[in-house]
């Protein structure tokens, strides 16, 4: 049966880790992410897992031991944080272009310097182009079920690619939230038995892993893995769906809140979510129509379907919760513009940055956020696309 | 790699940018580099097999226990010159390539 406890959002993730049961965790501890890892190191100590964990010295040798334990025929999971996942950064790349369905849960904690342990997402954002899947969740709910999703997601057949599970740092990894915990056995029944292809331990089918790749070759084998992110989509649509018939709550590349009849919008990605649905409640009671269109799946970057739930808004604020230094904006309002555009829609929209380094973000000031956007729409296009929320000035 | 064709599509190739047989590494010829070409002098070679343990690819090629008699395999020595650094009788010299012995 499904129990209902007080939990927080790192050991939710733990407590989903237990139930999937992976067969290699190597890992190394990082601020706010080391709870992850070392509350699943007890339940290995304790028996309750098989799992074989590997105490590494570093994240780039953790994510070398993942990548080669997945492409040894493993199902392999992993958590990190900020300065652990830029660490890693080189081995993303081989993890994802070798196909090996990694699950690395991030707690998103702001990347150095100065030095910060709080939220923003830098780390995940600069990980971006690295070929994994980005989920980000919202709360602690989301990060446990997301983490369940992210195995079928990422070992599905048509799609083989590792996937980072985002929650935000603090906010959601050390908030007691009420969790609905899964049945242990529906959980194994959904996430099901490690679908291996070409294993490296298979010896009846000796192959060839990460070989030398020039000019001959490698620009092909970037096109088959480039292949991939199309039916990544569809899968999490999918998946989203049967989690849904399994357990109750589903899931889609994007949560639209109050957006359907929404004249002005906010879009966002992470626990700033929760706070943006207190705002949008507060201007619908008072006839105000907002809406909120909160991206869960980042990468791949669902732009058609961004593109559709914001049509026709009359102006839209995009939030960054992390900079990209010297361009002319930032990186979800670079995307989200893009697949406007794209999609040959014009909205007005202003690029929001704000909450760096574990700053708060309240509802009064989505609030003030949406106050501003009548004159967003008005002016056409903004002038100075970015505006800082919540610093001194 | 020649499980696939030179002109090979990306749709043929296999995920991941596995080649899906072992042991291609020997298709692979990088003798071209060679800049120096060892010879080894066989009256003076004791067999230690310095050069075969030494060697960083597998141009040191062992027959019946013994390198004594054996060529070098050209193909893919690229001419380091360990072999000749590690010989304890200094029985390999290496000479530059093109010129005849």
């Amino acid at each position: 049966m499904p129990e209902i406890k007080p939990m927080e959002g790192n050991h939710a993730i733990a407590e989903a880790m237990r139930q999937i049961n992976p067969d290699v965790v190597a890992a190394y501890p990082i601020t706010p992410s080391t709870e992850v890892v070392q509350t699943f190191s007890t339940f290995v100590a304790n028996g309750l897992v098989d799992t074989n964990f590997v105490a590494v010295e570093s994240e780039h040798s953790a994510m070398s031991a993942c990548t080669a334990a997945s492409v040894a025929g493993g199902r392999v999971m992993n958590a990190t944080s900020s300065q652990g996942l830029a660490l890693m950064w080189e081995i993303l790349f081989i993890t994802s272009s070798l196909r090996a369905p990694v699950i690395l849960t991030v707690v998103n904690r702001a990347l150095s310097g100065n030095i910060n342990i709080h939220c923003d997402h830098s780390d995940s954002y600069g990980a971006r182009d690295c070929g994994w899947i980005q989920i980000f969740g919202e709360n602690v709910q989301e990060g446990y079920d997301n983490l369940i999703q992210a195995t079928r997601i990422g070992e599905d057949l048509g799609v083989r690619l590792p996937v980072m599970n985002c929650i935000d740092g603090f906010f959601v990894s050390h908030s007691y939230e009420v969790l609905q915990v899964e049945d242990d056995a529906a959980v194994k029944a959904f996430v099901g038995p490690y679908p291996a292809v070409n294993p490296l331990l298979d010896l009846h089918k000796p192959i060839s892993v990460g070989p030398l790749d020039l000019q001959d070759y490698y620009f092909e084998h970037k096109h088959s893995q480039l292949d991939a992110y199309a039916p990544a989509l569809e899968t999490i649509t999918k998946v989203g769906k049967e989690f849904g018939a399994a357990f109750g709550r589903e899931y889609g590349l994007l949560e639209e809140f109050m957006l359907e009849d929404a004249e002005y919008a906010v879009v966002a990605l992470g626990s700033a979510c929760g706070v943006a649905k207190d705002a949008v409640e507060a201007l619908r009671a008072d006839g105000v129509k907002a809406g909120l269109l909160k991206i869960r799946a980042y990468r791949p970057f669902p732009a058609a379907e961004i593109a559709a739930a914001l049509a026709g808004k009359k102006a839209i604020a995009i939030f960054d919760r992390a900079a990209s230094y010297g361009a002319a904006v930032h990186p979800l309002y670079s995307e989200v513009t893009s697949a406007l555009y794209s999609a040959g829609q014009l909205v007005p929209a202003v690029d929001i940055l704000y909450g760096l380094g574990g700053r708060e973000i309240t509802p009064d000031q989505f609030v003030q956020v949406f106050g501003e956007l009548p004159a967003v729409a008005a002016a056409g296009q903004p002038a100075q696309p970015v505006k800082y929320l919540g610093v001194r000035e | 790699m020649s499980h696939y064709a030179p002109d090979a599509k990306y749709q043929d190739l296999e995920p991941g940018g596995i080649i899906p047989q072992a042991g291609n590494a020997v298709e692979y010829q990088t003798g071209g580099w060679r800049l120096q070409r060892p010879h080894r002098r066989d009256e003076d070679c004791i067999d230690c097999m310095f050069c075969f343990i030494y060697c960083p690819d597998v141009a040191c090629p062992v027959v019946e226990g013994s390198v004594k008699g054996q060529q070098f395999d050209y193909e893919h020595c690229k001419g380091c010159g360990i072999c000749a650094q590690v010989c304890p009788k200094k029985c390999i010299d290496m000479s530059p390539e093109g010129q005849t012995e």
